[in-house]
């Protein structure tokens, strides 16, 4: 039966599709659609010989992959010529980042909003002066204004008039209310400057926040393409930053993200491969690829860890061949999770009751 | 899915499932002279129930794909083939990257093309089941596709979608019942019936054809003919196209192309019989010449 697991597979060996037939590709390309990673497996399989009419569905989509790229490089330029006038640095999040840094996360990769991250202190100018270059709100609507103001990582989204794309302009990594507090002037001070004058955060904290975004926030709906970006990273890092493993261990500290990275990293290890770079805890020997060893864990932590790893695989894998959602108690327990993660229940309960009372849904 | 069928129309084949029969059965029936033979499809559309229980009580049918937006209204089930030609519509619209699309009606008789071209509502759908039925090739009442390298229009000869007024006059004009699909009262667009294409222009499907004319018409209104120049073309086209920001310069480069090749006209006509006399008549006058010009050069 397809799932995400075919997905991976397609992913980390291109050569294992070449057994499939017309029902097992129909079933591997929804699949792959569905995680919003259709992009990088058309990259993936740029060079491996496939059936005519899957050539055909791919050369669309690595068309569409250059021209989704092209307009979000070019909307982090609106962007940053709107804030010329913000002395502060501007650093790129996310997609952006990866496609503007060239790393190699940004082969085929998806990328929907525009993700910025200011300090929190110029986060009046920076709103003022995206307003002024024609960017607008996108919900009027002023209890969930006040939500985002008062509780969120970023101010509530705002989309261009004109060219109808959203930005969401950050001030940390995650909501006030998360347990976690990463360290935001520390993410800001390591960033690197791009030649065009952006910023993107430095390796270690690219990956703290991709599993914060991952592990400590969401609800796992782009699990596994969050994953897949995390598997990019952490190959090329390891190659290209010297003393990346024992940075990643520090900034994850830092920011109060160390599970959450290690989390991560196990996923990813299981869905992709990715070498293991990271100590789980600081007692803990550090594990490397080379070494070919597990991660060390008392036997009953590893256990307990191996089975809530398993339920995240679950929810990441959670979908079929017609590009449905499946196991819908998996995803329903997730789903409040994230919630429970961003809030404490008391104020979980006052804030569901407020959207109840509205008409709201979820 | 539960149900499931797949059909090709033109270059695009569609992978259609459904929690429920008796779309996919209207499907097969509307499309019997397509091929509905299962490889590889271009896009996949689901007709899925809005929850569990709305499969069987009141059943909603969602409107779900490759491509989707995320605030379409659910269909009741009666309305399944409606929502089902619309997710269609969708895939095209928002995932089709091999030509440019433009939302336009067309036409074609001796391998050249009138386009027409309007808002919903100006008549351009009508006016293309007629003029196919009256010696003309239909090649689609909802899009043409355009071939960036080619400058060819391939056709995508789907059923007509025939709304309100329309239906009788077609019923008027096609004797053959059985190319009509079922009748569905109320839905967002009114009362809507679909009309199978004359099987030659199913058969005819994968041939190109060359543009030759460009009509931007307007149904309703005094009759009027007027010069629509190449950019104010250009610019019309720009709005009626899905993709053309998708495709960047080659949607450009298309489209430059395209307008440069023919004339075009604006036309305003009171009644279908009107209209097709005015398409007849400019075809006379421009239209072959103008084709004729294109394909020499």
């Amino acid at each position: 039966m397809t799932d995400g697991w075919s997905v991976a597979r397609a992913l980390t060996d291109p050569g294992s599709v070449a057994g499939l037939d017309a029902t097992g590709w129909t079933h591997l390309l929804s699949a792959a659609r569905a995680l919003s990673l259709i992009g990088t497996l058309a990259e993936a399989l740029a060079d491996s010989p496939v059936p005519p009419g899957v050539a055909r569905v791919l050369a669309d989509v690595r068309q569409s992959n250059v021209t989704g790229q092209r307009q979000a490089l070019w909307e982090a330029k609106c962007a940053s010529m709107a804030l010329t006038g913000y002395p502060g640095r501007v650093v790129l999040l996310k997609g952006t980042a990866f496609v503007a840094a060239g790393y190699d996360a940004a082969l085929g990769r998806s990328i929907g909003d525009l993700d910025i991250l200011v300090e929190h202190a110029g986060l009046d100018q920076v709103e003022a002066l995206l307003l002024k270059a024609g960017w607008e709100w996108v919900k009027p609507d002023p209890y969930d204004d006040a939500y985002y103001r008062q509780w969120m990582h970023e101010l509530p989204p705002l989309i261009h008039a004109e060219r109808d794309r959203m930005i969401d302009v950050h001030h940390t990594i995650l909501p006030l209310t998360a347990k976690p507090k990463p360290d935001a002037a520390a993410l800001i001070a390591a960033a690197r400057v791009l030649p065009s004058g952006l910023y993107v955060l430095s390796p270690a904290d690219i990956i703290c926040h991709a599993a914060a975004h991952l592990i400590a926030d969401g609800d796992m709906s782009g699990g596994m393409r969050n994953l897949w970006d995390i598997d990019r990273l952490v190959r090329q890092f390891v190659v290209e930053e010297p003393g990346f493993s024992d940075t990643l261990a520090e900034r994850a500290k830092l920011h109060g993200l160390t599970d959450a990275v290690g989390r991560a990293l196990r996923l990813t290890q299981r869905l992709f491969g990715t070498p293991i770079v990271f100590r789980l805890k600081p007692q803990s020997r550090v594990v490397t690829a080379q070494s070919g060893h597990g991660l060390r864990l008392s036997p009953e932590n590893e256990k307990q860890v191996t089975a809530s790893d398993a339920l995240f695989l679950r929810r990441i894998t959670a979908v079929d061949g017609w590009g449905r959602k499946t196991r819908k108690l998996t995803r329903q327990a997730f789903y409040m999770r994230s919630h429970l993660l961003r809030m404490p229940p008391a104020m979980l309960a006052r804030h569901l009751w407020t959207k109840w009372r509205k008409g709201h849904r979820g | 899915m539960r149900h499931s069928c797949s059909i090709t129309v033109g270059p695009a084949r569609f992978r259609i499932g459904s929690d429920w029969r008796a779309p996919v059965d209207q499907l097969r029936a509307l499309y019997q002279d397509y091929p509905q033979d299962e490889g590889v499809p271009d896009f996949t559309v689901r007709l899925q129930a809005t929850s569990s229980i709305r499969r069987l009580i009141k059943p909603q049918v969602a409107i779900a794909g490759d491509f989707t937006l995320p605030d379409a209204a659910p269909l009741p089930l009666e309305q399944g083939l409606l929502a089902a030609e619309m997710a269609m519509n969708l895939q095209m619209a928002l995932g089709w990257r091999r030509h440019l699309l433009l939302h336009a009606s067309a036409v074609s008789r001796n391998g050249r093309a009138v386009i027409m071209t309007g808002v919903s509502g100006a008549g351009k759908s009508t006016l293309s089941a007629l003029l196919g039925e009256r010696g003309w090739r239909f090649l689609g009442d909802e899009f043409v596709l355009l071939d960036p390298d080619t400058g060819m229009i391939a056709p995508f000869p789907r059923p007509v979608s025939l709304k309100n007024t329309a239906i009788a006059a077609m019923e008027r004009e096609v004797d053959d019942e059985s190319r009509f699909g079922p009748v569905m009262h109320d839905t967002p667009k009114g009362t809507i019936r679909h009309l199978r294409p004359r099987t030659e222009a199913v058969e005819l499907m994968t041939r190109e054809t060359r543009p030759a004319l460009l009509l931007f018409p307007r149904f309703g209104y005094p009759r009027a003919v007027r010069r629509v120049d190449e950019a104010e073309s250009f610019v019309r086209l720009t709005q009626a196209s899905t993709n053309y920001v998708a495709l960047g310069e080659r949607g450009f480069d298309a489209l430059t192309g395209f307008v440069r090749a023919m004339s075009a006209c604006a036309i305003d006509y009171a009644d279908g019989e009107e209209g097709v006399e005015m398409v007849e008549r400019l075809w006379s006058e421009q239209g072959g010449k103008v084709g004729e010009r294109a394909a020499a050069a």
